[in-house]
């Protein structure tokens, strides 16, 4: 960059990122308006998510209802350990990204793309434990969804509707797990370039709160999943 | 005197500012493809809107037409006087490739009418094409809250449509749009078309919610100075709580596409019986949005009717916090009766309480109906082709309304549940309500879109031929029902095919009145006299902006001083007092 902008303060040196200089859109009166309006917009977004999900809540519970004993049993093929590990991952890395907007209000970008890293870190050990020791195992002994199943020892006929469930829940919650990957790995490296500071973190913001939405989903999951027999 | 002062003092011109219209081309055919395809402008969307969605509702047509030709005669195997074994009926079969019957065309072809006129045509509708281009001139606003996601709305859904157009092209379904399971799940098992619809129905859910979301915060936080939110004009309440179902509902039938392609790819079994699932499970989550989603579709159609009647009456709206609150009414009751769907698949006590439920709609749609005929009352009524059409919503609206009473009342239910009456009390609702209003619409907002007139008389004429023709296509099928003739069915006892004689006649007649408003719309933009910023003398601050509008909407940011319809103390903006005389005394009613 080279021009000095205002809020440097009569420094010469220094660099000056662009978050400092990062104008409103043409359309909003205040950049205070947009900021409401990116947070509000986000949030309205949240609460798709959870109608989203509320489908599937629904399902289960009215499956659970008709099938309490295949429900039952499908919840003793989970081992509740993996989950509650990985609910410890995802809860780390909720707080790691609440840091993160922390450190970029306070200015700190160095600490800030430090807890982005690990954020994104707690999301990939998430998709690994998911992926190589329940969804592999499990796919391989015939656990799998409707007609897929091929599980020789199942104690119940429905059986298979309760594996529908638990990879349909659990699969697209797993894909906001890769997508808040996509839109982390994003932060970092618009981070790293010093889009992000006092002054600009909305995109940030609204990141974090997609990401807690994420883990309040799996929270939600976890006992139900695992933990109710 | 008129207080608002957009223009400090510039006398109305078109175009005639340092931006130019949005229409101002950039310079070559490539440049302005680029440019329009690359463009965040609400206004560039809204008429990239109204051309896919006029487009698919062409086709939408066309399917309709198909239906009602097929319905002529009945399918017959008869023996003629010449003694010949011979088929009556079967109009489709000239269409019949690899096997199929010409019955099996109807079936699709009815689908497919349903199908892209409601996921395609009617949802998208008048949010997305005029509200995209009047909801920020309305509010004073430069454009929507999220421009982007705005432009990524249209691509989704153009990307959407071509999944439904790619499995129509492959021979279609016919499921009914409805889509109900099991038959979906199971029919057409080999084959990719149903999946390709359905996945098409799930992008499409996203276009609607990007749209939703989008107005919702541009209303919240774009609304020009001095707009409080009494101060907003009815259609911008009407588009808000549109917007609202659009967020709330749509995700429900995200889940339940996806749950429904998961059953066909892998049989999941949450659907079907034979796999200890619940075929009405899918009912319940399929009428949980799509119950909703007709409210989707009236609402924008009750706000454009709010702002033709006080314009082409000149008469402020009568009772302006009741048709607000009436639309935010009508929102919240919409998700707390979609069981009136399956009243006969559903417990009793169910049923009845669906049914109180459901009467519960009527009062704030009768509020909205009784103040636009309290504003006509004593106005001065302009009788051109809005206006017209706003008569007419009236008039088909109310009986698509009170028609509907009789299927939420358990008991008469019984009897014409799954009949034509009610494909008729439907589409009085949709056609007559929507279709009239975007009509309506259309016609008003005309010259501000494009800035040029259309010719009156010839558009008149259209609206004559599409307000009989659809009464003729559609009140014999309220007689039909009620005389027990199934809807969806592609042939019929002799008895009704004098009744579905007169209803096709009147589909022609309805495909006559949009080929001429098709050539009234485009001889104004061939050769349209120019329509100055106000030519119908409106109050509202799109007015204000020139027309064609200007590429940023306002040359200065509007300062509301004045309500939306004082049309009996506020001389409208661009407008000769002499020619817009003010009541002497305008509280003297």
């Amino acid at each position: 960059m080279s021009s000095i902008h205002p809020s440097q303060g009569g420094k010469i040196d220094g660099p000056v990122l662009p978050h400092d200089s990062i104008e409103k859109g043409h359309h909003w009166r205040t950049k205070d308006d947009e900021f409401d309006a990116g947070k509000l917009g986000m949030w309205l977004f949240l609460g798709t998510e959870v109608l989203l999900f509320a489908g599937l809540f629904c399902g289960y519970a009215i499956m659970r209802m008709k099938y309490p004993e295949a429900f039952a049993n499908g919840s003793h093929y989970l081992d509740w350990r993996w989950g509650a590990l990985n609910t410890l991952v995802l809860l780390w890395s909720s707080y790691t990204i609440a840091s993160a907007i922390r450190h970029t209000q306070l200015g700190n970008r160095g600490w800030a793309t430090i807890n982005l890293v690990i954020t994104w870190f707690c999301a990939l050990f998430f998709i690994l434990i998911k992926f190589t020791f329940e969804y592999g195992p499990k796919w391989a002994e015939g656990k799998r969804p409707g007609v897929l199943f091929d599980y020789p020892y199942a104690q119940h006929s429905m059986e298979p509707m309760w594996w529908s469930l638990y990879y349909a829940a659990t699969g697209i919650h797993a894909s906001h797990v890769i997508i808040g990957m996509g839109l982390i790995g994003w932060l970092i490296y618009k981070n790293m370039r010093g889009w992000y500071g006092p002054k600009n973190y909305l995109a940030m913001e609204n990141v974090g709160l997609y990401w807690h939405i994420v883990d309040l989903i799996w929270i939600f999951l976890f006992p139900l999943l695992y933990l109710i027999h | 005197m008129s207080s608002l002062d957009t223009h400090a003092g510039a006398a109305p011109q078109l175009g005639g500012d340092h931006h130019g219209s949005y229409l101002t081309s950039k310079g070559g055919l490539w440049a302005d493809i680029a440019n329009w395809a690359t463009t965040v402008d609400h206004k560039k969307i809204g008429v990239m809107y109204l051309t896919a969605l006029l487009i698919l509702f062409f086709l939408g047509g066309v399917m309709a037409l198909a239906v009602r030709f097929e319905l002529l005669e009945p399918t017959r195997i008869i023996v003629n006087q010449a003694g010949e074994t011979v088929t009556t009926g079967q109009r489709l079969a000239f269409l019949a490739t690899d096997g199929a019957t010409a019955s099996n065309i109807y079936n699709r072809a009815m689908t497919l009418h349903g199908a892209i006129m409601t996921f395609m045509f009617i949802v998208p509708g008048i949010p997305a094409s005029l509200g995209n281009f009047f909801l920020p001139l309305m509010i004073g606003a430069k454009d929507v809250a999220f421009p982007k996601l705005n432009l990524g709305s249209w691509y989704v859904y153009v990307f959407g449509s071509l999944f439904a157009l790619a499995s129509a092209l492959v021979g279609g379904i016919d499921t009914g749009w409805t889509l109900y399971t099991p038959y979906s799940t199971m029919t057409d098992a080999d084959h990719w078309r149903l999946v390709a619809m359905v996945m098409g129905v799930f992008i499409m859910g996203f276009a609607s919610i990007m749209t939703g979301l989008n107005f919702v915060v541009t209303v919240h936080k774009l609304r020009a100075p001095g707009m409080g939110w009494f101060d907003m004009p009815l259609f911008v309440w009407a588009i808000y709580a549109t917007a609202i179902i659009q967020v709330l509902a749509t995700p429900v039938i995200g889940i339940t596409t996806l749950m429904l392609i998961f059953e066909r790819l892998f049989n999941f079994g949450l659907f079907d019986p034979r796999l200890g699932g619940d075929p009405v499970l899918f009912q319940h989550f399929f009428w949980f949005y799509s119950h909703p989603v007709v409210y989707i579709m009236i609402l924008p159609a009750f706000g454009v009717i709010s702002e033709t009647i006080t314009c082409h009456a000149r008469k402020p709206i009568f009772g302006y916090k009741s048709v607000a609150f009436a639309s935010l009414g009508i929102a919240a009751v919409s998700f707390i009766v979609w069981g009136h769907h399956m009243f006969t698949s559903q417990g009793e006590l169910t049923a009845a309480i669906f049914s109180f439920l459901t009467f519960f709609v009527a009062v704030p749609t009768a509020i909205k109906v009784f103040n636009w005929i309290a504003t006509l009352y004593k106005g001065s009524i302009v009788f051109n082709t809005p206006m017209l059409y706003t008569l007419g919503f009236l008039f088909l609206f109310t009986i698509g309304g009170l028609t509907g009473l009789p299927l939420a009342t358990l008991s008469t239910d019984m009897h014409l549940h799954d009949s034509y009456y009610v494909v008729a009390h439907f589409h009085y609702v949709m056609f007559g309500g929507t279709v009239i209003a975007l009509l309506a619409g259309m016609h008003h907002w005309w010259p501000k879109m494009f800035g040029k007139m259309y010719a009156e008389r010839p558009a008149q004429l259209g609206f004559w031929l599409v307000f009989l023709g659809f009464n003729v296509t559609f009140f014999i099928q309220f007689i039909m029902g009620a005389h027990g003739m199934p809807r969806r069915y592609a042939s019929y006892p002799d008895e009704y095919q004098w009744m579905h004689l007169i209803s096709t006649v009147g589909s022609w007649m309805l495909l006559a009145g949009f080929l001429v408003h098709l050539f009234t719309f485009i001889h104004s933009l061939l050769q349209g006299k120019p329509a100055g910023a106000n030519p119908w003398g409106g109050l509202t601050l799109e007015w204000h902006a020139d027309s064609p509008p200007d590429e940023h909407n306002f040359a200065h940011e509007p300062i509301v001083k004045h309500g939306p319809y004082d049309y009996d103390t506020v001389v409208p903006p661009h407008c000769d007092p002499a020619d817009y005389p003010l009541p002497e005394n305008p509280h003297k009613h």
